[in-house]
């Protein structure tokens, strides 16, 4: 980081000896509050104040929030309609770490990402990037979800499952099944473990049917390059398009996602493996060099309203608040009832496992796909 | 066959007849007959045709179904593909902004460098065709590792709005609209132009901006049209300075409507063709104006 | 991106700047006038030196330093760990292979493209086309493919369905490296015609008159006169497409989305993943590397072009 803060230095000299332009830098301050301080409601004056703080930036800037993810294009609509702020939708297909990096590239800039939502590994990774922020309906989210400050919130989970065309390929019983000509050319993953959450978890789910535990991913490593060996494995990442045009005939991916194309894709199905259950929670964390600081406060707090929550329900995802929701009666029963509660023998990688594997997938991905 | 049957008789002629100007269709030793060069043309054509026939018959297909549809075209115009496709009409927009910035730069910077080199600093010239040359030995992939921190600098001197990244872009073409302003600039008489101009008493300000000018117009609008090509195809540095523009945002709608991607791309194409064939004419019509 | 793919106006123009070059420019310049002539020099050369030269030395440089700042080549050792050699190894191979495959059917074309009148329709199309099919290489070009030998595509469905040849019967090669050489191939077939048809039609028809007059058949003259005076244009034409494969990224971005397989997609794994990874600055050293190896084929194509521009003339 020095380095490039040295070379960056180098940089500026020679861009302002040409340059006689004026620092144009908009400290985004609503009032006479600073938003992108702000880790609480109350630091606003209340959620009148946020709203307003809000709207007057007009806009809020998400990333790698995908419209068929655990109902993401309702939630952007939603917030759009309720509070009358531009949602900007970047990239919704890139990696937690590409968000990173995103924020990296933007920052400073209008378009940089106002908000995340990160894979574990990769948003533990990252701490430095976020800003604390409390929610007003704090306590209700359990004690382990969250970071004690507020870096981090967990805001929804789901399973590993598997999504298969069943068209042309049959349903898969066990992870060796995949291995059979059946699946020629047909088993994709959604995005790079390296980098993204959900193709990290499915190397979890992979080494915990293989036997291994969730301390090292080897054996799910392992299972994929048997499958890249076999021929069945496609390297491409799955997405709704991917599906949607014959790409990718099966799918790892979380529930909610294969749930979604399940609902729009004739013949798509979903499967869950009998034995463990891989779940991880997705976590929310607001940038500290969001453009739009009081929207992305706005948003963090619409995310964990009921409202939003249940909206998570919808799309077949669990909301970290789904007991308060229950307790207080405000679920949308219907929608819970539809998708099932999550059952079974649940395994979740706790935070340093989550960061070794990183460190484990860094090393030997690359070369099990080669 | 054909070619052993009618070579004789034609390398025959060519030798005893050969007044005729050197580019007019006569077959000589070197050149193919007519039903090779079909041959070869036709094959290589129909092989390439089958990519941009495979998009296009890709865009009336109907998922999984296995049946077509025009939905995909007809969806383009109903109304709520407004919302839908709000980012990539936005990316277009911030594509043709990015056009016009590089274009401004290869005229303003560019242009004007190179005619004073060309006029007052000769000595040079070498110099400025290696300089203009160097984006090609240093690929966008490398360059775009040390924009980076440069950009971080860019963004809080000049903000961090769409069209500064057509800086990075002003340097990508830089080999493209060297080449097509040079060649016009070579072939203008410059020095009998500007020695007539200040026999008249004109100095060297008033050459440029009346007499040489006007005969560069074709090279400058050569250089912008590939300038433009060049940065509506932009793919590398916009992706990896996570920018929108045109192609990355062509990636992100694929990956929700494949469909819609290929439409634009198709579009896109279309649109590099027209520009390059209005090149292509405007060469050609510069060197028959030499020639006669 | 591909390289010096514009229809350049006029190909002989080199020749001409030599014969009009303002050796003395209108009238002598005073000294003032000299100094306020390099001082016009100056916006564009900020300009190169910030947006050119700048970047290129922070890439280079920053693979020599570590994260906390310090001097070191661990980055630059890094590159020969077998990974990385194995990945630079791949880029060879699809580089070498594409502009080979693309040197011999371009200049195929270009061998078809003898006789054609310069300025008439099918010289104009075919260049136009050349132009644009160069340019082509890209996020749109991964789709034609995608929808031409993808799972579902066109020639995939109808190879299987009708002919009952199933491409993809190992596995599906499109979306690895064995897969890019056929986009690759797209776009380098067109940028050897932009290139090498200038010196192929700049062989004298005289030549082969002489040739003729003389007895030799059309074997003998291609092998004993046209061959060896196209050889170095057809040699640099084929380095000038190598580099271009080897620089080449959006195609595979958009088309390889597990490993990094070729160097371009190493750097930007490099690059995104550096917090992850904990290798900040190895996508300097990667791109060192490729700086490397883009020098040597570059000085190589310009002294083959110096030879070959000898028969341009």
């Amino acid at each position: 980081m020095f380095t490039k803060r040295t070379l960056a230095a180098v940089a500026l000299v020679a861009a302002s000896a040409i340059t006689l332009s004026a620092c144009s830098t908009s400290e985004a301050t609503a009032g006479d509050v600073d938003a992108s301080t702000a880790t609480t409601v109350e630091d606003f004056g209340g959620m009148e104040a946020l709203i307003a703080a809000a709207q007057a930036e007009g806009e809020l800037n998400v990333i790698a929030l995908p419209d068929n993810w655990a109902n993401y294009g309702e939630i952007k609509a939603l917030f759009e309609e309720k509070y009358d702020i531009v949602v900007n939708s970047a990239d919704p297909d890139v990696s937690s770490a590409e968000e990173i990096a995103a924020a990296d590239n933007l920052k400073g800039q209008d378009a940089a990402p106002d908000v995340f939502d990160l894979g574990t590994a990769v948003a533990l990774d990252s701490l430095d990037y976020f800003a604390p922020y409390m929610v007003a309906n704090w306590d209700e989210i359990p004690e382990g979800n969250k970071e004690a400050t507020g870096l981090w919130v967990n805001d929804y989970t789901g399973s590993m499952s598997i999504g298969y065309d069943s068209n042309s390929v049959p349903e898969p019983a066990s992870l060796d099944d995949l291995l059979k000509a059946d699946y020629r050319g047909a088993v994709a993953l959604n995005g790079d473990p390296t980098q993204a959450g959900a193709a990290f978890a499915a190397l979890g789910l992979a080494t915990v049917h293989e036997g291994g535990t969730l301390d090292d991913f080897t054996p799910g490593i392992e299972f994929f390059e048997k499958l890249n060996d076999a021929g069945n494995f496609i390297p491409v990442n799955v997405t709704g398009a991917t599906i949607a045009a014959g790409e990718t005939k099966v799918a790892f991916d979380w529930s909610y996602n294969n749930l979604a194309a399940a609902a729009t894709v004739d013949g798509w199905k979903v499967t869950t493996l009998p034995g463990a259950v891989y779940t991880s929670f997705y976590n929310q964390a607001i940038s500290k060099d969001a453009p739009h600081p009081a929207a992305a406060r706005l948003w963090q707090e619409f995310l964990f309203s009921p409202e939003a929550q249940n909206l998570f329900i919808v799309g077949g995802a669990y909301p970290v608040t789904i007991q308060a929701l229950q307790d207080a009666g405000t679920v949308d029963s219907d929608a819970l009832d539809a998708l099932g509660a999550l059952e079974g023998e649940l395994v979740t990688p706790t935070p340093e496992q989550a960061e070794n594997n990183a460190t484990i997938l860094a090393e030997k991905w690359a070369a099990a796909i080669g | 066959m054909s070619a052993s049957r009618t070579a004789p008789v034609q390398r025959g002629e060519t030798a005893s007849t050969r007044a005729k100007p050197a580019n007019q269709a006569v077959r000589i030793g070197a050149e193919p007959s007519a039903l090779t060069r079909r041959l070869i043309l036709g094959i290589i054509g129909a092989i390439f045709l089958i990519p941009v026939i495979a998009m296009i018959e890709f865009t009336f297909r109907n998922g999984l179904a296995g049946d077509y549809t025009v939905s995909h075209w007809t969806g383009l115009f109903s109304e709520d593909s407004a919302r839908t496709y709000r980012g990539l009409y936005q990316a277009i927009g911030n594509s043709l902004v990015l056009a016009a910035v590089t274009v401004g730069i290869v005229l303003l910077l560019l242009l004007p460098t190179m005619v004073l080199v060309h006029m007052q600093l000769p000595r040079l010239k070498r110099t400025l065709e290696f300089i203009c040359i160097i984006p090609i030995t240093v690929p966008a992939i490398v360059l775009v590792v040390g924009l980076a921190p440069v950009y971080s600098v860019v963004v809080k001197v000049l903000g961090g709005s769409t069209w500064t990244l057509a800086f990075a872009y002003g340097i990508t073409v830089l080999p493209y609209a060297y080449r097509a302003i040079q060649s016009n600039l070579d072939a203008i008489p410059v020095k009998t132009l500007s020695e007539a101009a200040s026999t008249l008493g004109a100095g060297w300000m008033t050459v440029l901006w009346t007499i040489l000018l006007p005969n560069l117009r074709r090279g400058v609008l050569a250089a912008s049209f590939i300038s433009i090509a060049v940065v509506l195809g932009e793919f590398t540095i916009a992706s990896l300075l996570n920018r929108r523009n045109l192609q990355t945002a062509l990636l992100q709608v694929s990956q929700s409507d494949p469909w819609v991607a290929v439409i634009f791309a198709l579009f896109a194409l279309a649109l590099a063709f027209v520009l390059l064939l209005i090149i292509g004419r405007l060469g050609s019509a510069t060197l028959s104006r030499r020639k006669s | 991106m591909s390289l010096a793919t514009a229809p350049a106006p006029e190909q002989d123009g080199v020749e001409h700047s030599a014969r009009h070059h303002p050796r003395v420019a209108l009238v002598k310049p005073s000294n003032r006038r000299r100094r306020l002539a390099y001082a016009g020099l100056t916006p564009f050369a900020a300009y190169v030196l910030i947006f050119l030269a700048l970047p290129t030395i922070l890439a280079v440089v920053t693979g020599f330093f570590s994260d906390d700042g310090t001097l070191t080549f661990d980055n630059v050792t890094g590159l020969f760990t077998p990974t990385i050699i194995a990945t630079f190894g791949s880029s060879f191979w699809l580089s070498g292979v594409s502009a080979v495959i693309g040197a011999v059917v371009g200049a195929l074309i270009c061998y078809a493209m003898l006789g054609t009148r310069v300025g008439g329709v099918l010289r104009t199309i075919i260049e136009s086309a050349a132009s644009v099919l160069a340019q082509f290489g890209g996020v749109m070009l991964a789709f034609a493919f995608i929808a031409t030998i993808g799972v579902q595509g066109l020639v995939t469905v109808i190879l299987r369905d009708t002919f009952g040849v199933d491409i993809f019967a190992d596995g599906v090669w499109l979306y690895q490296v064995p897969g890019l050489v056929l986009p690759y191939v797209y776009f380098q077939v067109p940028l050897m015609v932009i290139t090498f048809l200038p010196a192929l039609t700049a062989l004298r028809p005289q030549w082969a008159e002489a040739s003729a007059t003389l007895g030799g058949t059309r074997f003998a003259y291609w092998r004993h006169i046209a061959a060896p005076v196209v050889a170095p244009a057809f040699l640099g034409s084929l380095l000038l497409l190598f580099a271009n494969a080897f620089s080449s990224f959006a195609t595979a971005a958009a088309l390889i989305s597990q490993g990094s397989q070729i160097v371009p997609l190493q750097i930007r794994a490099a690059l995104v993943s550096e917090t992850v990874l904990g290798r900040e600055n190895m996508a300097g050293a990667l791109a060192l590397g490729m700086i490397v190896v883009m020098v040597v084929v570059m000085w190589a194509y310009s002294v083959l072009q110096s030879r070959t521009s000898r028969w341009q003339r």
